[in-house]
């Protein structure tokens, strides 16, 4: 037999924790930042900005 | 190659050409500019890569930490938070495009380099320092007299943005190739530096510089993937630590930060002690008296 790991069940509580924030994230309207910077090429990641 | 790391070559394969398949872009020199490509990637992936159909988990940060309307992004973290927990560095050894760039440069066959482990272990934190450093305080803090910060990961360090979308969008556009400065050179400079690297030493970027793969890291031992060392089977032969190319302490932590779950550790294990996989319920827990004590290891 062999012990359980608690630490094996911290998973769940930080995956809804994951979907909160996703959620609170996109009413927030972060994504729209997100999709600005996306949809424009981005001068400083290609290096002449 | 086994035929294991075959199929991880092929899965790599195919989750790079699904992150970049807007094949105009790369022909006419733009970018995707569809409504959905606010969702993240896994893998570290520039958004203005002309094939890229989403966004760069790492790009998306800055941004939105860098926007003077917010302090904090739940949306990116969440994501981050997602990806961790679910697959944690799964995601390097099997989803990230630039992962594959690094493993394909070091399958040409010239000398192999491991750096010394007095220096290979302390240099593996400077990935977490460019992540809170430049990728979180700097754009939080460092902003324009609008209050708006530049995405100093991307603009400063990031090799992926020069070479997914520098090379290609430059060489395609008279307007960009004006814009030339010394930061494009700088940026050329460190793309070739890790280029030249890669073909000697097994990914050194993941390994010492992606903020993302220290991110994904920092949650892998209470994430879902679980890799298992058995230790009523194992018999303390040690050709798991001399085949991880990440110089894991296999027998020790293989669920540590370090692990990208190539899985060539348990290919090379005689005895089949090695499992992996997605867990639902707990692990097993190390018992007290660990496995290295009884069986030699150091
Ligand atoms: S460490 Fe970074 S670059 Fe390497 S595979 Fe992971 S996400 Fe990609
Ligand atoms: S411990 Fe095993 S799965 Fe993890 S990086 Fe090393 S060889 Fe690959």
């Amino acid at each position: 037999m062999h012990n359980t790991d608690i630490r094996g069940y911290f998973k769940y509580p930080l995956l809804i924790l994951s979907m909160i924030f996703i959620f609170v994230g996109l009413l927030r309207q972060e994504h729209l930042v997100v999709l600005k910077k996306a949809v424009n090429i981005c001068l400083e990641c290609i290096g002449v900005g | 190659m086994g035929k294991s790391e075959k199929k991880r070559t092929l899965i790599q394969i195919l989750a790079a050409v699904v992150c970049n398949g807007y094949a105009a872009g790369f022909l006419q020199g733009k970018i995707y500019q569809g409504d959905q490509k606010f969702l993240c990637v896994p893998g570290l992936n520039c958004y203005s890569c002309p094939g890229a159909l989403g966004a760069c988990p790492i790009g998306a940060l800055q941004a939105v930490l860098g926007d003077r309307r917010y302090k904090f992004t739940y949306y990116v973290f969440g994501v981050l938070l997602f990806f961790s927990v679910v697959l944690g560095r799964l995601v390097c050894g099997f989803l990230c495009p630039f992962g594959l760039v690094q493993d394909l440069l070091h399958k040409i066959p010239l000398p192999k380099w491991e750096l010394p482990r007095k220096i290979d272990r302390p240099l593996r934190y400077l990935k977490y320092v460019i992540l809170a450093v430049t990728v979180v305080l700097l754009p939080l803090t460092l902003t324009n007299a609008f209050g708006i910060a530049p995405p100093y990961f991307c603009e400063y360090l990031c090799p992926v943005g020069a070479l997914e979308g520098g090379i290609p969008l430059v060489s395609q556009s008279e307007s960009l190739r004006q814009m030339i400065g010394g930061l494009f050179y700088w940026k050329m400079f460190l793309l070739v530096l890790v280029v030249i690297a890669s073909l000697v030493i097994y990914r050194p970027f993941c390994k010492y510089l992606c903020p993302l793969g220290a991110f994904y890291g920092l949650f892998q031992r209470v994430g879902f993937y679980q890799m298992e060392v058995d230790r009523a089977k194992c018999d303390g032969c040690g050709r798991c630590e001399k085949t991880c190319p990440m110089q894991v302490d296999v027998r020790k932590n293989i669920n540590g930060a370090e692990c990208i779950r190539c899985g060539r550790c348990k290919d090379v294990c005689h005895t089949s002690a090695i499992s992996s996989g997605f867990r639902l319920g707990p692990g097993k827990a190390e018992p007290k008296g660990s496995m290295a004590k009884e069986k030699n290891i150091v």
